[in-house]
């Protein structure tokens, strides 16, 4: 049995002559809330939809639960459930009719649809016509059509869009319920790290159709260099002072700026400057935080 | 064949509230209705003409059937296609139906199925209702003699005639309204076909036959004496029609998620 819920190997896909997704490869553990982040643009909904196969792989590039997806698509599909951009819902139905239409397709009881509607919040609009469902009601709607099924795998795409802060809250819980309580797999996208990064337990990043980090979250820390800030008085006099000497400092607002090596070396650093007639007032060693290291990642420049 | 089943039941679930599927039962109550209608509040001036059973059933099918094989059937297939594909342009629900885990052909086929269903229904309840309404007139007043001539094999084979004719304008249409999303294409496609087949067919054009919209006009008029032909030209034309659009409305579908 794969370990994995979701790989894909050197996956690539273009829209005409542009390359949208570019030797992906993916590893999503089973059990996992996998935070799917990305810029606008980046290529998650691309990549999601191709996971669902509605975008057609190329052969053995794409592997759900161990399984080769263009040839068991159906078992595939079975075992998976999609929220993809905004959700898709028959207006002219009520939000309860939406969800027994699904079981119709799927051949699930229609009690399931019940308690669906509860645990998103919207037994007392079920009976309300989705066409008059604010933003985050048709997103909690497409949250619950996705659930239905029980599936082992859920895939979400921006699935807090619209939602009010109360609702984004709601969302992480059941996430996190979904995961602990009940073994789920969770592959959530996301343009913001700061949504997904108290949630997920293990991060892709993806821009211009790279995955440029994969890991736990944790090792997205380890990515993070400190840099040491030193406030001196004559900044320019010090910085150069500091470069003749092989030690690469830069400016940044008031202070010096370099990479953080070691205590003792920073010990030594601060000494070097004192004794040659510097007035340090103070040594800050810091770390970027998680959400600037994104942008750094996702924008080099 | 269960995902054929089960998308066509979920056809059925999700359009039972649109005017599509309402008007597959409307249309034959409110014309055979209006009809009977008129023939009972008329029928001292009908007795009058002192017609023979048969004429007299041919003269009040023939009011359903004039105006439903030339106009209402042409326009209600081509709302229908248009109605049947455009609940899930509007709802952009494509990309769900397709991720469900169901056959991408059984989705597609049930589609197509349920808008010939509809017809069916609405053709059958035209047959039903105006054989029924024949008999409640002589019933109401029997001297309208409705009862003494059954022209139950002529109707069903003129209305099996116009249902095989009117699957190619469907698989057109069809085709046509899964191509473009919005309201205007399609309809208006359809409403030029509609004057291109009738102007064709009423002409007695020899080609008549190969503009699908002419066929439902076509298979009204009858040509030779004698009891009538379910499958000639036009209605071959039509089911060649029919196959070809509706494989290549599967290709059109197939690629349809690509967005």
């Amino acid at each position: 049995m794969s370990e994995l819920a979701i790989e894909t190997k050197g996956l690539n896909y273009h829209f005409g002559n542009q390359k949208v997704v570019d030797e992906l490869s993916l590893q999503v553990p089973r059990g996992s809330i996998y935070g799917f982040l990305g810029p606008n643009g980046a290529g998650k909904t691309t990549t999601i939809k191709i996971l669902l196969n509605l975008l057609k792989s190329p052969e053995d590039t794409v592997f759900i639960f161990g399984q080769e997806l263009n040839h068991n698509r159906i078992a595939s599909l079975k075992r998976m459930g999609s929220l993809v951009e905004q959700p898709a819902i028959y207006g002219h139905l009520t939000g309860k009719e939406n969800l027994y239409n699904r079981c119709i397709l799927l051949g699930v009881n229609r009690s399931r649809a019940l308690d669906m509607l509860q645990l998103v919040g919207l037994s007392q609009a079920a009976d309300k016509k989705a066409s008059a469902y604010s933003l985050g009601m048709k997103q909690r709607l497409g949250i619950a059509l996705a659930l239905l099924s029980d599936p082992e795998l859920l895939l979400l795409d921006e699935p807090t869009n619209g939602l009010d802060p109360n609702g984004i809250i709601e969302i992480r819980n059941l996430m996190v319920e979904l995961t602990t309580k009940h073994h789920k797999t969770i592959l959530v996208s996301s343009h913001l790290l700061a949504e997904i990064e108290r949630t997920a337990t293990h991060l892709g990043i993806i821009n211009k159709g790279k995955l440029l980090f994969q890991g736990r979250i944790e090792g997205l820390q380890e990515l993070n260099k400190p840099t040491l800030e030193i406030e001196v008085d004559r900044l320019d006099s010090a910085s150069a002072f500091l470069i003749e000497r092989g030690v690469g400092a830069t400016l940044a607002g008031n202070c010096l700026q370099l990479p953080y090596d070691s205590a003792a070396e920073c010990a030594r650093i601060n000494r070097l400057l004192v004794q040659n007639g510097f007035n340090v007032s103070g040594l800050k060693q810091k770390k970027k935080d998680l959400e600037h290291l994104f942008l750094d990642i996702t924008n080099p420049n | 064949m269960q995902a054929l089943l089960i998308s066509l039941r979920s056809e059925f679930y999700k359009s039972r509230k649109t005017l599509a599927f309402w008007a597959a039962i409307l249309l034959p109550v409110l014309i055979c209705g209006m009809i009977a209608s008129g023939t009972y509040l008329k029928s001292e001036k009908i007795l009058g003409m002192n017609y023979p059973p048969n004429v007299l059933w041919m003269n009040f099918a023939g009011a359903a059937l004039g105006i439903m094989g030339s106009l209402i059937l042409p326009f209600y297939v081509i709302f229908m296609a248009f109605s049947v594909n455009n609940i899930e342009h509007k709802n952009d629900t494509w990309k769900t139906l397709f991720s469900q885990p169901l056959n991408k052909f059984s989705i597609y086929s049930a589609k197509y199925l349920y808008a010939v269903l509809l017809i069916f229904i609405c053709l059958a309840l035209f047959l039903l209702l105006t054989y029924g309404s024949g008999h409640l007139l002589h019933l109401l007043n029997p001297r309208l003699r409705f009862n003494e001539f059954s022209p139950w094999e002529l109707l069903s084979r003129v209305y099996s005639r116009l249902f095989l004719a009117s699957m190619g304008i469907l698989s057109l249409q069809f085709f046509i309204s899964l191509v473009w999303a919005d309201f205007l294409k399609p309809m208006g496609l359809g409403f030029i076909g509609l004057i291109a087949g009738l102007i064709a067919a009423s002409k007695g054009w020899e080609y008549a036959y190969t503009i699908p919209y002419s066929h439902p006009a076509m298979a009204l008029s009858m040509r030779k004496p004698g009891p009538i032909v379910i499958f000639t030209q036009e209605i071959y034309s039509s089911l060649i029609y029919a196959l070809v659009f509706f494989i290549i409305g599967y290709f059109i579908v197939a690629k349809k998620s690509i967005k």
